[in-house]
Order: C-alpha cells, then structure tokens, then sequence
C-alpha cells in the first residue's frame, strides 16, 4: 500500500535560515531520502518550489479562474512529500517519524486510495 | 429465559468473540459486528427449540463465521473477486467446525482489538466509543446518552473511525515491543477519559454514568490481566477503584457534592479499596513508575485515612512532587501547591498558586479559585476566600459544583 508524506513548514522561516543551517537541513533530507531508498520503500518524492510560485485554478460561474498564490494563505505550506509503500499505517508512521521534516512543521501521513475497480 | 441468557452471554463474551471474528475476517470490524449480531438472533431461536449448546461462545463464534462468509460471497455476487473469496473458502475448508482460537488466542484478540480501537491515527473520542461498542457491548444509543451526545454524533464518530481503520490501514496488531509504551500510554488514557467522563457526573443522567465507570473499570481489568506485566496498566485500575470506592458518599441525598474532607468514610467501599491496595502493591513492586501509579498512591493515601484529619499530607504533596516530573502541567501544580499547602506549609502553598495564577495559564479554571478559596477558609482568612469563591462561581460550568460553591460562600457571610 502506498503513502504520501506531505511535509508542511513555515516557508518564511526556511527562507530566512541561515546558509548553513540550511546545508545541515538538505543533508538530512539526503540520508532520509538515501534510508528510503535502501530500504526499498520509495516511491517517490521532490521539494516544492515556494508558494510563492503556486497558480490556483478554481471554478466561477462555469468558467475556470487562474489565480496567482496557492489554494489557501496559511502560515504553513506544502514544501514536498515522500511517496512510500508501507505494509499498513503504522509502518507508513514510523518512516514519517524520521522524515527531518517533523522537526519544523507538521507532517501528514495519507494512503493513496486503493484502485477501487482492482 | 433464552432471551435473558442470550443477552448475559453477549455482554460477557461478545467482545471477545467479536474480537476473534476481526481478526478472522482480516479487521473489517463491519463485517465481523454484522456477522455476530445474525448470530446472537439465530441463538435466540435455536437455543430456545435445541436448548443451550455445551460451550455458547464457540456455538456463537462458528455461526458468526459462517455467516460472515455468507455475507461477503452476497456482497461480492458481482463480480466475484478471486482472491478473497478463495483464501476464505480455504480457511472454512481447513477448519470447519472448530473454534478457530485457543485459551491464550482468545485473549491475544482481545488485545489486538483493544489496540486497534486505541490507535492513536484516531480521535480519542472515537476511541472511546469504539472501545465501547466492541469491547464492552454497549450500543451506539447507549454510548451517546452516556457521552451526552446525540446518537447520529457517536454513529458517525463510530462509522468514521472504521473508514479510517480500514483506508489508511491501522493494522488488527498488538503493536511490537518498541512501540508498546507509547501505544499502551494512548490505550490508558481512553479508559480513564471513559471514567473520568463517568466519575465527573452529576445527577442528570447519573444512571448511565454509574454504568459507564462500570465498563471503564471492566476495561481496565481487561487490560490488567492481559498485560499483567505493565505496572502502569494494574495503577490505572487500582486508581479507579479507590474514585469508585468513594462513590456513595460524593453526593448526600440531597444532591449536593461533598467534598472529601467531608465525606461519611463509612460509605466507601471497602473491598474495593483493599482490592486497589492489592493491585498498587503489585504494580509497586514491579519497580517501574509512572504517573498511573503515582495517582493510585495519592488516592490510596485518602483511602487509608479513616478520618480526614489522619490523611498522611506530607507524603500527598511528596507523591505529587513525582508526578509534577513525569507530568508537568499546570493542573498538577495547582494540586501539588495544594498538598503542600494542606501539609501545613500553608504560606508556601498559596504562594505556589498565587504564581500559577499570574502565570495566566489557567485562566478561566474554576478549580484554580476554588482551591484558593478552600486553602483561604481553612487559614481562616475569609474575606479573601469570599473573593476567591466568587471568582470560582463567575467560571463554573457544572451545577452541581456551582451549588457547592455557592454553599461554601454562604457560610463564610
């Protein structure tokens, strides 16, 4: 079964860090990423560009709308996400658990939807 | 007669029939709950023509699977999917007329399913009604009366919960070693949440509550001796003893709360307390501490003091010491600096809770002020405690409690 790690951080917060700090950060998100990866469980997985590059497409009356900015203003964003396949949830939550990015944010752990005609 | 006998058999082996069944049916609680409930209707009628068969639960747990797999095959009529069907069929072919779990397997579902309720992916009060529902029998209807909340509330917290159970895939598992305390942490405080719901009670819907701690206390038994080398789950429910033990003398026939210091002692419940005292004993030995224990030791210490006046305070404010470490929240404080102040170190006490009130983190908790004002009656000091007591009666929510209060008030006019 697969899941999503969606890793929401403070995107002011990331901008204004320190050059080093920032290095340490990438490093971690590189053995995580590499711990997956020998472990068989990736799927898949990238950073986000800021939010500040997002577009939302949104429906008004009957026509599709493009709007610059992401779908909702909050303090936290969507940075990127793991794919992973994990046997059942708490499998999917003990990788989530090492991912850096519970360290500076909030992680949600989601399974995909199963193929409903498989 | 069957009817009465049917019905004791589902409150007393339902939940771990239906835990086998769960697990039997690879989690899918819906299936397992539907199947037992054919079950439990065709008992009605069988037992009363054939009489009651040698071993119900097994008689019970054959049916249910039978029907269990009846269901599935009419669910899958169209289109019939292979796999699923063909390792069931299997497994009925393999083992056809026996109970397919043993004495220790019995009890290794019920854990399973315990934990799985527990999860906690899912909200507490979805927990808590699940663990309910599952383990202890108790309809959707009863739950939200307990809960007092309306049936389609706890209906959908149920249905919502076993949607979560089933698409994220929160596995039917006693989870392993590593990750037991953390879990068997979140499976405790949903016990104690469904007694602490029950003991916070007034006389409104009292009947239900007084139920609810039953099954709060059933639970913790439960756990208790499937797990009998988990000290904090034995301190869990020797503390709810010692609460439930005081329970006839909490409220006088009025009504009206009394408070400990007040309470008739020979109201409380003896056999229970010795029954904690046993279990808190064992737990201690275990030489492992935890927060459960510790309020057990507190709670034993009142237990054991056949007047308020004898009630060892000194080794209380000691014991809360402990716990304020494992636990440090502000309502801990607020009942160490009470200990101590009740130790007869009074000044250090009220000082104590002077500084958690300019800390502001317990605003509006009426127990703060309360506690003030109790401490600033006992020093004899009663313009200040009318003060506090006014402050306590502008933030209580609880009738019952507001009604203490403001006796309390009038006494000091």
């Amino acid at each position: 079964m697969e899941y999503m790690i969606l890793i929401y951080s403070d995107e002011q917060a990331w901008a204004n860090m320190p050059q080093d700090q920032l290095k340490a950060v990438y490093g971690e998100y590189m053995s995580y990423s590499q711990e997956l990866a020998e472990a068989g469980v990736i799927r898949g997985g990238s950073e986000l560009a800021p939010s500040t590059s997002a577009t939302t497409l949104s429906l008004r009356n009957g026509e599709v709308v493009t709007t610059d900015g992401p779908y909702a203003e909050t303090k936290e964003q969507l940075g990127g996400y793991y794919l992973i396949e994990a046997e059942n949830l708490d499998q999917a939550l003990a990788w989530a658990r090492k991912c850096p990015g519970v360290k500076a944010g909030h992680l949600e752990v989601r399974p995909l939807m199963k193929d409903p005609t498989a | 007669m069957i009817a009465h006998l049917v019905e004791q058999i589902f409150r007393q082996e339902g939940g771990r029939i239906l835990a086998g069944l769960i697990r039997y049916l690879d989690g899918d609680f819906d299936l397992a709950e539907d199947a037992l409930q054919d079950a439990f209707a065709r008992a009605f009628e069988a037992w009363a023509r054939e009489g009651m068969p040698d071993r119900p639960g097994a008689w019970l747990t054959r049916v249910a699977q039978r029907r269990a797999i009846d269901l599935l095959r009419r669910r899958r009529a169209a289109p019939i999917v292979e796999g699923e069907l063909a390792e069931l069929a299997e497994v009925v072919v393999d083992e056809p007329e026996e109970e397919i779990v043993n004495a220790s397997g019995i009890e290794d579902d019920r854990l399973r399913l315990i934990f799985t309720c527990c999860h906690p992916a899912l909200a507490p009060a979805a927990q808590a009604a699940l663990a309910l529902r599952t383990l202890c029998g108790l309809t959707t209807r009863e739950i939200a009366r307990a809960f007092l909340e309306t049936e389609a509330t706890t209906a959908q917290r149920i249905v919502r919960a076993k949607k979560k159970i089933r698409e994220a895939r929160i596995t039917y598992e006693v989870p392993r070693a590593e990750q037991l305390p953390e879990r068997l942490a979140a499976v405790l405080s949903v016990i104690y949440l469904v007694f602490n719901e029950a003991y916070s009670a007034t006389e409104k819907a009292s009947f239900v509550r007084v139920e609810l701690s039953r099954e709060a206390i059933r639970l913790g038994r439960l756990l208790h001796e499937l797990l009998p080398g988990e000290p904090e789950a034995t301190g869990l429910l020797a503390l709810m003893l010692f609460h439930d033990a005081r329970r006839a003398a909490r409220v006088d026939a009025a009504g009206e709360i009394v408070p400990l210091a007040e309470q008739d002692r020979t109201l409380w419940d003896r056999e229970k307390i010795e029954e904690g005292v046993a279990l808190l004993d064992a737990a201690v030995a275990q030489r492992r501490s935890g927060s459960y224990q510790i309020q057990a030791a507190i709670a034993a210490l009142h237990a054991r003091a056949a007047r308020a006046e004898e009630t060892d305070w000194p080794q209380i404010a000691a014991l809360y010491g402990g716990l304020l470490q494992r636990q440090p929240t502000p309502v801990v404080e607020l009942n160490a600096a009470v200990a101590l102040a009740m130790a007869g170190r009074l000044d250090e006490g009220l000082g104590w809770i002077a500084a958690l009130e300019r800390r502001g983190e317990l605003a509006g908790y009426h127990l703060l002020p309360a506690a003030k004002a109790e401490l600033l009656r006992r020093a004899d000091r009663p313009a200040e405690a009318m003060t506090a007591y006014q402050l306590a009666i502008s933030l209580v929510n609880n009738p019952a409690e507001r009604a203490f209060l403001e006796r309390r008030l009038a006494q000091l006019h």
